[in-house]
């Protein structure tokens, strides 16, 4: 399906075309520099068509067209064979070294926490029997997933906008270029990769954790981790575990592409390098939300088995 | 070898450079004069295809490289040796793997002949032995004579130098003068050296052109420039040769 579009879209030049369309309506002297230019990983214009535009929407769609661009450039490099694995597998070392410990540690204590407040209400209610099912499903679904995203979009997104935003300012990406290497390529293409093959470990990771901390927070409060665990697992099913796994490819996809882009975009030395890393862990974040919804529309929501 | 026709450059509505035409010849050293701001760096940058014109040609080797896309562009940069103003090495790598980074993009080079490739270049630019130093652990000159060997790594046809002796003490800005002018007389590599420092110019350029507000004021051999009749030309030269 992928190779299907990307073929496509190689044929038809789709980005192209969206240039042309917004050059047509913008009048510029650079057609939408950021799309294409940005997946060449050429720098921004000092003054981008959002500026000069119609307001933020033009803003939002010229940001999508360039984020779309930069990932389409580094997934048609990875078709073309060019992903240097040694790079791809130090990202995947430095995710899983810098990320996964706080996912573990924000997981279990939200995990610890839910249970806290609720372990003594199913009881009042006599739900106690439901607890462990209705805490592992929520982890499995939405928190796990979610916690693993921010948490990777705060250490290991924000460490990728600010690498790749110094190598900017410091013209380390010109040079890149200058040796006939597209950006693309050897900066995006490996931390893209290391992200959505480390982010569904993080989910993992989150899942567990942030149910195993429920389950003893549930046992201390009159719920013993038998009947927990018995909850579990009839009322929870593999499928809930495989659709916060999908959740978290696109998050590890969503952060990689935005902090990669940000890191590219940057300007103005210490100071842009600042704010691109903060512009990256923002917009993460808030994407994070944002899709997580519609991927809950999309995956249908929570399928509890009740029998 | 290399000619620019007719170029100009637009930059957030800017223009930076306005109606370029030079001609370089193979083997030839062309400096580019001008003071700060005036475009010479753009002008590099437009010959490298780090950034496009947004009118007119730059023809390497006869091709006009404006219209390439991306990937065309990649192979024509491998004929462009750029040595930036501050070196960009890359630092996350050492000294080894910058010289030998752009080799070993394009080429299958085996691992002793890559080794025996970074120990000639660095050989040549005098920093043998420096193969395991970090860029952090280098000086300003070291960092740039590293930056040459790693353009001259995939023996360019053009190499163009943005600011060789900048932020060097004279001593060791006449030793780049001298390695610039070396490896013209070795390989023959047609250069393209844009600088503000006169003196360093005047002793390696075969040809000079001043650059002021982003078109060419004069181009000619270095008495043609120091006997030039245009005012700004002589401003400049005068105000570096101060009292």
């Amino acid at each position: 399906m992928v190779k299907v579009v990307w073929r496509l879209s190689q044929r038809y030049r789709f980005g192209q075309v969206l240039d042309e369309a917004m050059r047509r309506v913008y009048r510029t002297p650079h057609p939408l520099y950021t799309s294409l230019v940005m997946a060449d990983g050429l720098a921004a214009p000092a003054r981008s068509p959002a500026r000069s535009g119609p307001g933020w929407i033009v803003g939002v769609l010229q940001y999508v067209g360039e984020t779309v661009s930069l990932a389409a450039s580094a997934i048609g490099h990875l078709f073309r064979g060019g992903l240097n694995v040694g790079l791809a597998v130090n990202q995947m070392a430095a995710i899983g070294v810098d990320s996964i410990p706080i996912v573990a540690a924000t997981a279990a204590s939200t995990g610890a926490v839910f249970a806290f407040y609720t372990a003594g209400v199913f009881l009042h209610f006599g739900a106690g029997p439901f607890a462990g099912g209705i805490l592992t499903v929520t982890f499995f679904l939405e928190l796990g997933p979610v916690l693993a995203g921010i948490s990777v979009a705060a250490r290991s997104g924000a460490a990728i906008a600010a690498e790749i935003g110094s190598m900017v300012v410091t013209e380390q990406v010109d040079a890149l270029r200058a040796l006939g290497v597209a950006p693309a390529r050897y900066l995006v293409l490996p931390r893209m990769v290391a992200c959505v093959l480390m982010m569904p470990i993080a989910g993992l990771v989150g899942d567990f954790a942030g149910t195993a901390a429920g389950m003893l927070m549930a046992s201390v409060n009159g719920i013993t981790p038998s009947s927990f665990l018995e909850s579990a697992r009839t009322h929870v099913s593999e499928i809930d575990l495989i659709k916060g796994l999908i959740k978290t490819l696109w998050f590890g996809l969503m952060i990689s592409v935005v902090a990669c882009h940000q890191g590219l975009k940057t300007t103005g030395g210490a100071t842009g390098v600042g704010r691109s890393t903060t512009r990256s862990v923002v917009l993460c974040v808030v994407l994070i939300f944002i899709s997580d919804f519609f991927l809950a529309q999309m995956l249908k929501g929570a399928s509890i088995v009740v029998k | 070898m290399l000619a620019l026709e007719a170029m100009d450059y637009t930059a957030g509505g800017r223009r930076i450079l306005s109606d370029i035409w030079l001609q370089v010849d193979e083997g030839e050293i062309l400096a580019v004069i001008g003071m700060s701001g005036c475009g010479k760096t753009s002008l590099l940058k437009c010959i490298a295809g780090l950034v496009r014109p947004s009118a007119g040609s730059v023809r390497l080797e006869g091709r006009d490289i404006v219209p390439l896309g991306e990937a065309d562009l990649n192979a024509v940069r491998r004929r462009i040796g750029l040595v930036f103003q501050y070196a960009a090495l890359f630092d996350s790598l050492n000294v080894y793997e910058n010289v030998a980074f752009g080799p070993k993009q394009h080429t299958r080079l085996r691992r002793a002949d890559l080794d025996q490739l970074v120990s000639r270049r660095l050989g040549e630019v005098g920093m043998s032995g420096s193969e395991r130093l970090m860029p952090s652990e280098l000086s300003g000159g070291m960092r740039k004579r590293v930056g040459l060997a790693r353009a001259m790594a995939t023996e360019p046809a053009v190499l163009l130098y943005d600011e060789p002796t900048s932020g060097l003490d004279p001593v060791i800005a006449r030793t780049i003068d001298h390695l610039i002018v070396e490896t013209r007389n070795r390989t023959r590599t047609t250069s393209v050296v844009v600088s503000h420092d006169v003196r360093s110019v005047f002793r390696t350029a075969d040809r000079i052109a001043f650059m002021h507000e982003g078109r060419i004021e004069a181009v000619g051999s270095p008495e043609d420039i120091r006997a030039s009749s245009s005012k700004v030309v002589q401003e400049f030269l005068e105000a570096d040769s101060g009292p």
